[in-house]
C-alpha cells in the first residue's frame, strides 16, 4: 500500500477547512492540537492556512477510558489552553482517527475547561475503524488498514506516515 | 533480610509503584516521574473543572488511625479531583487492642472492594505491615507512620523545590529542628538524595536529633546560623509540644531563641532562599510570622503541590496494582 | 529397662570424653560408658553408628506459657518442642498467669511436666510478688517446692533499696538470683537497638546503656551482698566486657545469652518483620561479635534458646504492637550446631556451654554422662540436615529461622534412660 505524503494533503485540507469555517460564518476559530501528532498536524495546518493563532494543546491521558487495562501514560504532560474556551469555537486537530476514544477523550476534556460553542474535528488520516459515532469534519485521506497494520505519523518536519505491521506474538 | 525489601513490596513485576510507602531504595527515576506526572495534575487544579475522570468508579478509602485533618482533607481532594469514591474513616486506636482492630478494620474495608487504602498510623511500620501482610492486593499509600516516612509529604517538598528551584543538583536544603521525631525529615533527607542533591543538613540539638542520621549522607549542625550559610532551601519542621517533657528540651521559649527562624536568621541563607514547612505551623515557636508570611515563605504553596502529588501518587499506584493483578491473573490462567 | 546405645561417639564435656563407644542405661541412670557391665541384658537396643551421644541438652530459659497462656504454648507442647530440640532440662521463667511466686503455681508447674514427661522442668520464681518489684516472694517456700532460681525478669524493682534487701534475703539463703539487667527508664518505649536500623525505621531505641547501667549496679550489688547471681541474656558487647571483668576480680557471676543474639543483629528489623521483635532488643554487628567471643572464651557459659512462643495474632500487628520474643527451643541443637559450621566453637566447647555451662548455674543434676548420673542422652546426626518447620512442636510458630535448612539433626532424645523423643525418619 503507498501511504499518502502529508505535504501533499494539508493544503487540500487548509482551503476546505477555511470553507467549512466561512460557511458556518467563525470569524475567530481558536485552534487545538492533541498530544502529540496532533499538535504537529495542527502546526502544519496553520502554516498552511498563514495564520499565526497561539494553539492549545491537549494531553488527553489523564481522560482515557482504558485506565485499567493500560495504566497512566508515563509521559503524560499538562494541557495548554492559552485561551478562555468558554463560548468559542474550536477547531481540534489529531493525526490519526481510529477507534474515536481519542477524540471522545479529549472532547470531556474541553469540557472540562467550558462549554465550547462548537468543536469542528480535523484529522489528517481516518482509518475507518471507528466504534464510537465520531466522524472527522476535514479528513486527509481515508485509508484501511489490515488487523495487523497500524499508521505512525513522524514529525515535527517533514511530517512523515510510516506503515507497521505488528509481529504475530 | 535484604534491603531491598522495601522496593519490592513497593513495586511491581515491571517496577511501576503499586504501594506508596517509603521512599526508601525507590529509584530516583521513578521520583522523578511522580514530579512529572504532578506537574501535570497541577495544571488540572487551575481549570474551571478541576477533575478528571482517571479513578471513576473506583473507591479510594483513607483510613486514619491518627487524627490529621489537614492531610486527610489533601488526599479526599486528590481523590476526588481524580474522580474516585472517597471514604474516610478515623479509626481510634485506644479502643482494643491496636492490632485486632487495625487487621480487622482494613480486611473489612477490603471486602467492600475498596482499590486504596490511604493509611495513617501513630506505629512506625504500620503501612508495611498492611501491605505485606492485610491487603497485599490493594494499593497501600502511606500517608504517615510513626516516626518512620510520610513519602506524600517528602515528595510534595521536592514538588515545591523543583518549581522554585528548578533542579537539585547544586542545591544547598536545610532541615531544621526535630528530625528526631519526624517522618517528615526522614523522607525529605531520602528523596533529596535520591534526586541527586549534594549538600543535605540538618540543625537540631543533640537530643532532636537520631542516632546515625549521617546514614542519611547528610551533615549534622548544631547551630542554626552556621547550619543556614547560604542555604537554597530551609525546611523547617514542627516542634510537638510533649517535647518539653522527659527532658528533650527546657522550654519552648529557648528552643525558640535558639533554632527559631526569624528574618535576622534567614538572612544567613542566600538571598533568594525559599522557607519551608510541613505544617501546621507553631508561630513563634519554630518560626517567626514575619518568616512564615513573608516574602521567602513558600508554605501555602506546599498545600496547593500536596494535592497535585497526591494525585499522581494516587494515580500511579492505581495503575501499577491493577497491572500487577492483571499478570498475576494471566500467570495463573497459563499455569 | 536396660537399654544399649551402640556404636555412638560419645562426646561428654565434663569428663572430656570424646570417642565411639557404647552406652549402658539402667534405671534411668547411666551404669557404664564403654565395656558391657556383667551381667546386662539390654532390653531395648539403639544402633547408634553414626551418631554423636551427648548429655541432654540444658536449657535456662523455655517460657512454656502455663498457666495461664496457653494459646501461646502449654507445658505439654513446650516440653515436647524442647525434646525434638535435643533438650532433657529446661528452665521456665516466672511470667505465667498467675505469676509463679507461689507454691501452688510451682507445684501445678512441676505435676504438668511430669504428667507430660517430655523433659524435665525447673521453675525460676518470681523474686518480687507478682513481679511488682517491692515485696518480696516466699523465696524458702517456693526453692521447697522446685525453685531452683529467683528473678524479676524485665519487671523493674521499685527502687535500688528493695533490690538490695532482696540480693540480702536471696543470699542468707544461699538462693540463686538472676539478672535480666535492663535500665527501664533507659528502655522506656523502646524497640530496637538504638542505632542507624532504628533510626531509619523510625523505631524508638534501646541504647547499650540501658542494659549496661543496670549491669554495673547489679554487679556492685551482688559484690556487695555476696549473692550467687547469674545475668541472663545479656545483649551487648560491652556487657559481656563488664562480666568478665568481675568475674576477673574474682566475683563469682555466671552468664547466658539467647542463641539468636549470636546469629542476629538489628540490621534484620529491615523491612519491619515482627519476628525479629525481642526484648531485651537484637544489637548490632560488634555485639554481636563480642557476645561470640564471651561465649567462645567461657566469660559466658550457657547458650540458651530464650523460647518465648506467641499465637499467629500476637505477631500480626505493625511491629510496636507485636509482641516480642521468637519461639526455637525446637531447634536449640541444629541451631547451635551453625556456631560450629561458621567456625566459633569446637563441638565438644559448644556441647559444654549447651549442657554442663547451663547445668553448672544452678547446681542442676544434669549435663553428664558420668556413670551414676541420670540418663539424659541426645543423640544426633551430625552430618544430617534440619530443615526448620518440617516438624513443628511448639505452638508458637514465631521463628525467623522458619524454613532454613540446619546443620545436624536430632534422631533421639532420653531422659532417665527412656525416649522422650524420635525423629520421624530414625
Amino acid at each position: 500500500m503507498t501511504l499518502p505524503l502529508p505535504g501533499e494533503l494539508l493544503p487540500k485540507m487548509a482551503a476546505e477547512l477555511q470553507t467549512y469555517l466561512a460557511d458556518r460564518r467563525i470569524d475567530t476559530p481558536h485552534f487545538i492540537g492533541i498530544r502529540t501528532g496532533g499538535v504537529w498536524v495542527a502546526q502544519a495546518l496553520l502554516e498552511q492556512m498563514g495564520r499565526d493563532d497561539k494553539m492549545g494543546v491537549l494531553d488527553v491521558s489523564f481522560y482515557r477510558d482504558d485506565f485499567t487495562q493500560n495504566g497512566l501514560h508515563p509521559q503524560v504532560q499538562p494541557s495548554e489552553l492559552p485561551f478562555a474556551i468558554e463560548g468559542e469555537h474550536l477547531v481540534l486537530i489529531d493525526d490519526v482517527l481510529m477507534s474515536g476514544r481519542t477524540i471522545r477523550a479529549a472532547l470531556n476534556e474541553l469540557f472540562d475547561y467550558g462549554r465550547p460553542a462548537s468543536v469542528t474535528l480535523v484529522c489528517l488520516l481516518d482509518l475507518n475503524a471507528r466504534e464510537l459515532p465520531i466522524r472527522p469534519d476535514i479528513v486527509g485521506a481515508t485509508l484501511a488498514l489490515g488487523d495487523d497494520q497500524r499508521i505512525k505519523l513522524s514529525g515535527p518536519a517533514p511530517l512523515a506516515l510510516e506503515l507497521q505491521t505488528l509481529s504475530a506474538s | 533480610m535484604p534491603k531491598d525489601v522495601m522496593r519490592s513490596l513497593q513495586l511491581n513485576d515491571q517496577g511501576q509503584l503499586r504501594h506508596f510507602l517509603s521512599l526508601d531504595n525507590l529509584p530516583g527515576a521513578l521520583l522523578t516521574e511522580i514530579l512529572d506526572t504532578a506537574d501535570s495534575f497541577l495544571e488540572v487544579g487551575a481549570r474551571a473543572v478541576k477533575k478528571v475522570p482517571l479513578l471513576r468508579g473506583k473507591t479510594v478509602c483513607n483510613v486514619f488511625f491518627e487524627n490529621s485533618t489537614r492531610t486527610r482533607t489533601t488526599f479526599e481532594l486528590a481523590a476526588q479531583r481524580l474522580s474516585a469514591d472517597v471514604i474516610s474513616l478515623n479509626v481510634s486506636t485506644s479502643s482494643t487492642s491496636k492490632g485486632e482492630t487495625l487487621f480487622d478494620t482494613l480486611r473489612n474495608l477490603e471486602a467492600m472492594a475498596a482499590d486504596m487504602f490511604v493509611v495513617r498510623h501513630s506505629d512506625s511500620g504500620a503501612a508495611h505491615f498492611i501491605a505485606e501482610h492485610v491487603c497485599p492486593n490493594v494499593a497501600i499509600i502511606n500517608g504517615g507512620d510513626g516516626r518512620h516516612a510520610h513519602p506524600t509529604q517528602g515528595m510534595l517538598d521536592m514538588l515545591t523545590i523543583r518549581r522554585h528551584k528548578g533542579q537539585f543538583e547544586n542545591l544547598s536544603v536545610a532541615i531544621v529542628g526535630d528530625i528526631l521525631h519526624s517522618r517528615v525529615a526522614r523522607s525529605n533527607m531520602l528523596a533529596l538524595k535520591a534526586l541527586g542533591c549534594p549538600d543535605i543538613r540538618v540543625i537540631g540539638p543533640k537530643t532532636l536529633l537520631p542516632v546515625g542520621v549521617e546514614q542519611y549522607g547528610v551533615r549534622v549542625y548544631n547551630d542554626l546560623s552556621e547550619g543556614l550559610k547560604d542555604v537554597d532551601v530551609v525546611i523547617m519542621l514542627r516542634l510537638q509540644r510533649e517535647r518539653m517533657q522527659g527532658g528533650l528540651l527546657p522550654s519552648e521559649g529557648e528552643f525558640y531563641r535558639l533554632y527559631g527562624l526569624t528574618e535576622q536568621r534567614l538572612r544567613h541563607a542566600k538571598p533568594d532562599a525559599i522557607v519551608m514547612h510541613p505544617g501546621p505551623i507553631n508561630r513563634g515557636v519554630e518560626i517567626e510570622s514575619a518568616v512564615a508570611d513573608g516574602p521567602q515563605s513558600v508554605i501555602l504553596n506546599q498545600v496547593t503541590y500536596g494535592i497535585a502529588i497526591r494525585m499522581a501518587v494516587l494515580s500511579m499506584a492505581m495503575s501499577g496494582q491493577t497491572a500487577q493483578r492483571q499478570m498475576n491473573q494471566d500467570a495463573e490462567e497459563h499455569a | 529397662m536396660p537399654t544399649e546405645i551402640l556404636g555412638a561417639r560419645v562426646i561428654d564435656p565434663t569428663s572430656g570424653i570424646d570417642k565411639v563407644a557404647d552406652l549402658y542405661l539402667d534405671a534411668g541412670k547411666i551404669v557404664a560408658v564403654g565395656a558391657k557391665p556383667a551381667g546386662f541384658e539390654a532390653r531395648h537396643s539403639i544402633q547408634a553408628q553414626g551418631l554423636i551421644a551427648a548429655p541432654g541438652l540444658v536449657d535456662l530459659s523455655v517460657a512454656l506459657r502455663e498457666p495461664g497462656y496457653t494459646r501461646k504454648g502449654s507445658i505439654s507442647t513446650e516440653t515436647l518442642a524442647a525434646a525434638a530440640g535435643g533438650v532433657t532440662s529446661l528452665c521456665c521463667p516466672p511470667l505465667t498467669r498467675p505469676i509463679l511466686d507461689t507454691a501452688a503455681i510451682a507445684e501445678l508447674i512441676l505435676d504438668r511436666a511430669q504428667e507430660a514427661g517430655h523433659a524435665k522442668v525447673f521453675p525460676i520464681g518470681a523474686l518480687t510478688k507478682g513481679l511488682a518489684g517491692d515485696q518480696l516472694s516466699e523465696l524458702v517456700t517456693l526453692r521447697d517446692n522446685g525453685c531452683i532460681g529467683f528473678g524479676n525478669g524485665l519487671a523493674p524493682m521499685a527502687n535500688n533499696r528493695v533490690l538490695q534487701r532482696a540480693l540480702e534475703y536471696a543470699a542468707t539463703f544461699d538462693l540463686t538470683v538472676v539478672f535480666h539487667s535492663q535500665d527501664p527508664d533507659l528502655a522506656n518505649g523502646g524497640l530496637a537497638h538504638e542505632g542507624a536500623t532504628a533510626s531509619f525505621l523510625g523505631l524508638a531505641g534501646i541504647p547499650e546503656t540501658a542494659e549496661t547501667v543496670a549491669l554495673a549496679r547489679n554487679l556492685l550489688l551482688v559484690e556487695q551482698t555476696g549473692v550467687r547471681a547469674h545475668f541472663t541474656q545479656i545483649t551487648s558487647a560491652r556487657g559481656a566486657q563488664m562480666i568478665a571483668d568481675a568475674q576477673a576480680r574474682g566475683l563469682s557471676v555466671s552468664a547466658d545469652v539467647a542463641l539468636y543474639q549470636l546469629l542476629l543483629t538489628d540490621d534484620a528489623l529491615t523491612g519491619f518483620s515482627s519476628l525479629y521483635h525481642v526484648q531485651p532488643p537484637l544489637r548490632s554487628r560488634q555485639d554481636r561479635e563480642g557476645l561470640r567471643e564471651a561465649v567462645k572464651s567461657g566469660v559466658i557459659q550457657a547458650i540458651a534458646s530464650h523460647h518465648q512462643p506467641h499465637e499467629a495474632d500476637a505477631k500480626l500487628a505493625p511491629f510496636a504492637a507485636t509482641e516480642p520474643g521468637i519461639s526455637s527451643v525446637e531447634i536449640l541443637l541444629p541451631l547451635a550446631l551453625s556456631l560450629v559450621e561458621d567456625g566459633l566453637l569446637d563441638l565438644p566447647t559448644l556441647l559444654q556451654r549447651l549442657t554442663s555451662g547451663p547445668a553448672a548455674v544452678f547446681g542442676l543434676p544434669a549435663g553428664t554422662l558420668n556413670v551414676g548420673a541420670a540418663a539424659d542422652i541426645v543423640l544426633f546426626d551430625r552430618a544430617g540436615k534440619t530443615t526448620a518447620g518440617e516438624q513443628w512442636y511448639s505452638k508458637g510458630r514465631n521463628c525467623p529461622f522458619m524454613g532454613d535448612t540446619l546443620p545436624g539433626s536430632v534422631r533421639y532424645t532420653l531422659m532417665n534412660g527412656r525416649l522422650s523423643f524420635q525423629a520421624i525418619s530414625a
